[in-house]
């Protein structure tokens, strides 16, 4: 039972990293690729960790993994917010085909 | 039953290692550039996460701390250096 929560949570935490590795290469404009990249990743870092916690079920890799766990969702989004706030003052092309931009006037 | 999943996901990493890599060496423009790094910062402690489940060893998991750290404080430095210091928080 173990094994198996093991195997299904490292299978699916690589491929959600596979997913947003094919976000990144399609979609249109940078801010599209950073919304694939950055909760993608957040989810599949969580699931191989906890293949990791499961698999290897002492205290302190536990205590670590759930470390990692919290820092990875408190600064994902940060450093997300940072790019793209520099890209946006940095006037980077984007996508032609936007309903609205409420950030087009400053 | 653990052994292959960690060989299968590694097999799924190697592969968006190579998608990165194609959007890291096309990007039109800087930002672009950095999210791929992020990226694959991101895929290398997959790697090293799945390389202990098959080595069996439990030191690795300080290689993630260390990476996992370094990821954001390398991305903020370049967000800070590309808005040329931050004058318009």
């Amino acid at each position: 039972m173990i094994e198996w929560i093991a195997f299904i949570a490292l299978i699916l935490g690589a491929l959600f990293v596979l997913v947003s590795a094919i976000g990144l290469l399609r979609l249109p404009d940078l801010f599209m690729r950073m919304h694939a990249t950055t909760k993608t990743t957040s989810l599949g870092i969580t699931l191989m960790l906890i293949g990791v916690i499961v698999s290897f079920p002492t205290w302190t890799v536990v205590l670590k993994g759930l470390l990692i766990i919290a820092f990875t969702f408190l600064t994902s989004p940060l450093g997300a917010h940072m790019i793209s706030k520099a890209g946006h003052l940095l006037g980077i092309k984007k996508w032609d085909r936007y309903i609205r931009d409420d950030l087009s006037d400053r | 039953m653990i052994l292959l999943g960690a060989k299968i996901a590694l097999f799924i990493l190697i592969a968006s290692f190579f998608l990165i890599m194609v959007r890291l060496l096309k990007g039109p423009s800087l930002p672009d550039r950095v999210i791929s790094l992020d990226l694959l910062a991101f895929v290398a402690l997959g790697i090293i996460l799945l390389n202990m489940i098959i080595t069996g060893e439990e030191e690795y998991l300080d290689i993630v701390i260390v990476i996992s750290l370094v990821i954001f404080i390398a991305t903020v430095a370049i967000a800070k250096y590309l808005t040329k210091g931050g004058k318009n928080d």
